[in-house]
């Protein structure tokens, strides 16, 4: 609960002042009625948020540049952000403008030409378990099963423990995403809603510091897609684990993150603006749904997708 | 009524069955014998037709070894005669096809066998290494368009036995698709799964096992497909071009020496249904060993 509006000041320093305007009104609201809930704490929350957290992930300066046959092309430049422990953040932005880049650079998958990326005050410099991604296309191997899959990085993980231990925690997570009647079939006889749960099963069942989710709903149905919502969310909310989700869906973003990071267009794109989601937690999305503080943000988002940065290929 | 409806479902799968036979076995038995009256037409004093080809293979005195595939001439031990020519490639010439065909299997299976092997190994090095794959690429690529026969007197200089050349040959025909298939294959790996296999800092064997020997599989198959038919065609041509070994090659090469069109049609049934049996082996042993 108290989530909200211990978030809500790094809004202010992040943005510009002529872009934040319209916004303003919001956020006084939103403080004032959490005030009113709880005066006392919110004021040494938003204190001690601001003072003591260190960042889990900083991402400092960070640009990077492709060499191309025409020239080098800068694809993000300057681009700034500290992630605290446990938090929900979603990446939307407009395609080719360089999510993907991004977070390719704290999973490890590719290096800032300059800048730097930092997990727990450690550069980045490869791939690891504690970065762990959901892939775009899922990425299990179709040759072993949900089980197998799963296994197959709870071992590289642990790759001493007993057997009997690494199975005991590839089960929990599957039953986490229910499938654990799922075990033993293989990638395609399996939907794809289950195939992106056994991905995030995968994910979660090695407990990375950072979960990193690209576009993970993106290719399925619309229910399919509320209930995995839900489900990541619940899931989220029991281990508290920090996670970084690029998506295109506003409503999605608005009722997962607890921030929600516009990117400006490319070439050269950076962080926009940074969107405090205040929405009280466990969220539930038809009461969500209800609040007008929900078109709010969602105008706005779409006003800066749409209109101030709205896409100039046509 | 349960057993009236059981047996017409019967009577209409048998019909089903017996239609689906007729369409399919029907068209290739009509063309064979259009094919076999085309040929009697055509045929002439030196290119006998398929009348006098039966009637030549059935006589008394080219007959045996043509018509018996088991058949060993003279008064000698059977299975003596047997054991020299398919496992020691040595000994009589004028045997039952079968044994002919075994023999000449045998060169192929041992020839196959290192091209496969080695193929496979040096297909994953050269796949896994960027360099050593821009290296060795062109070499492949140039290699592999040599004809088999071409090889035959490069490697009887270097070997001077007509043994190991003709192993050799097949060996050095049969190798290239595998390699370049396996190479290929690696190098198709989904970045996804690399992906993968980097997040989760695989060691090397849980790759090797888990990610790039599944993925590679199909293409290996592949290969290993092409070098079997390859390898089926280099013996043909080794054989004939080294003479005097127990094999049905040298014996469609003998044949024709002695101006037998007969005997070279019939060896020609034998090497074509041969060639098919191990194409469709090696598909079939692809298709259990495929994952998923
Ligand atoms: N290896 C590369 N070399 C050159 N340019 C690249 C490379 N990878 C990506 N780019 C370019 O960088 C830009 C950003 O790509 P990126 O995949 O990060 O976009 P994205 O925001 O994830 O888009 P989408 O929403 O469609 O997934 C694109 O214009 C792309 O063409
Ligand atoms: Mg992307």
């Amino acid at each position: 609960m108290p989530q909200a509006p211990r978030q809500a000041s790094p809004v202010f320093l992040d943005c510009t002042a002529d872009r934040f305007v319209p916004f303003r009104h919001f956020w006084i609201l939103t403080i004032m009625q959490v005030i009113n809930d709880t005066p006392m704490s919110v004021v040494s929350q938003v204190a001690a948020a601001t003072v003591s957290a260190q960042p889990l992930l900083v991402i400092e300066n960070v640009s990077k540049v492709y060499p191309t046959p025409t020239g080098a092309y800068t694809v993000l430049e300057n681009v700034n952000l500290s992630v605290r422990e446990g938090e929900f953040i979603c990446v939307i932005g407009h395609s080719g403008c360089g999510k993907t880049t991004l977070l390719n650079m704290v999973s490890g998958f590719s290096k800032p030409t300059t800048g730097s990326v930092r997990v727990n005050g450690k550069e980045v410099k490869e791939p690891g378990p504690d970065r762990m991604v959901v892939f775009q296309g899922y990425a299990l191997l179709p040759w072993l099963t949900a089980f197998e899959n799963i296994f197959l990085a709870v071992d590289a993980v642990h790759p001493d423990r007993p057997y009997s231990e690494k199975a005991a925690i590839v089960k929990e997570n599957l039953a986490l995403v229910g499938l654990a009647d799922a075990a033993d079939k293989k990638p395609p006889q399996l939907s794809g809603g289950m195939k992106q749960r056994v991905a995030i099963a995968r994910a979660l069942a090695i407990r990375p510091e950072v979960l990193i989710l690209d576009e993970p709903f993106g290719a399925l149905d619309a229910i399919t897609k509320e209930e995995l919502q839900e489900e990541l969310l619940k899931i989220w909310n029991d281990h508290k684990c920090t996670v970084l989700m690029i998506t295109h869906d506003i409503d999605e973003a608005l009722f997962l993150a607890d921030r929600l990071v516009m990117m400006t267009n490319g070439p050269a794109a950076n962080v926009g603006e940074i969107l405090e989601i205040p929405f009280p937690r466990p969220r539930d999305r038809a009461r969500i749904m209800e609040d007008p503080e929900f078109y709010h943000l969602r105008n706005y988002a779409l006003d800066f997708l749409y209109n101030r940065f709205a896409h100039d290929d046509e | 009524m349960t057993a009236g409806t059981l047996s017409n479902r019967k009577i209409a799968s048998d019909n089903a069955f017996l239609k689906a036979l007729i369409r399919n076995v029907v068209p290739p038995i009509v063309a064979v014998l259009i094919f076999c009256v085309i040929w009697q037409l055509f045929s002439t004093d030196t290119f006998p037709g398929p009348v006098q080809v039966i009637q030549d293979a059935f006589s008394a005195e080219d007959g045996p070894p043509l018509i018996n595939p088991f058949h060993v001439g003279g008064a000698e031990d059977y299975w003596g005669t047997v054991f020299n020519a398919v496992v020691r490639g040595t000994g009589d010439t004028n045997i039952g096809l079968f044994w002919l065909v075994m023999s000449s299997l045998k060169r192929v299976a041992i020839g196959y066998s290192f091209a496969a092997l080695i193929g496979v190994a040096l297909g994953i090095l050269v796949g896994v290494n960027n360099l050593l794959y821009r290296a060795l690429d062109p070499i492949f690529q140039f290699l592999r368009v040599v004809p088999p026969l071409a090889w035959v007197p490069i490697s009887l200089a270097a070997l001077q036995m007509n043994e190991p050349a003709a192993l050799f040959v097949i060996f050095i025909t049969a190798i290239w698709p595998i390699l370049i298939n396996t190479a290929v294959g690696v190098k198709q790996i989904p970045s996804d799964y690399n992906n993968v296999a980097k997040v989760l800092r695989l060691s090397k064997q849980k790759y090797f096992f888990k990610v790039l020997i599944p993925a590679t599989v199909p293409y290996i198959f592949t290969g290993l497909r092409i070098g079997i038919g390859l390898a089926w065609l280099a013996i043909i041509a080794a054989e004939i071009v080294m003479s005097g070994v127990p094999g049905i090659g040298f014996f469609i090469w003998d044949e024709y020496q002695n101006n037998y069109i007969t005997g070279i049609i019939i060896a020609l049934l034998y090497i074509g249904a041969t060639g098919l049996i191990l194409d469709r082996l090696v598909a079939w042993i692809g298709t259990k060993v495929s994952p998923a």
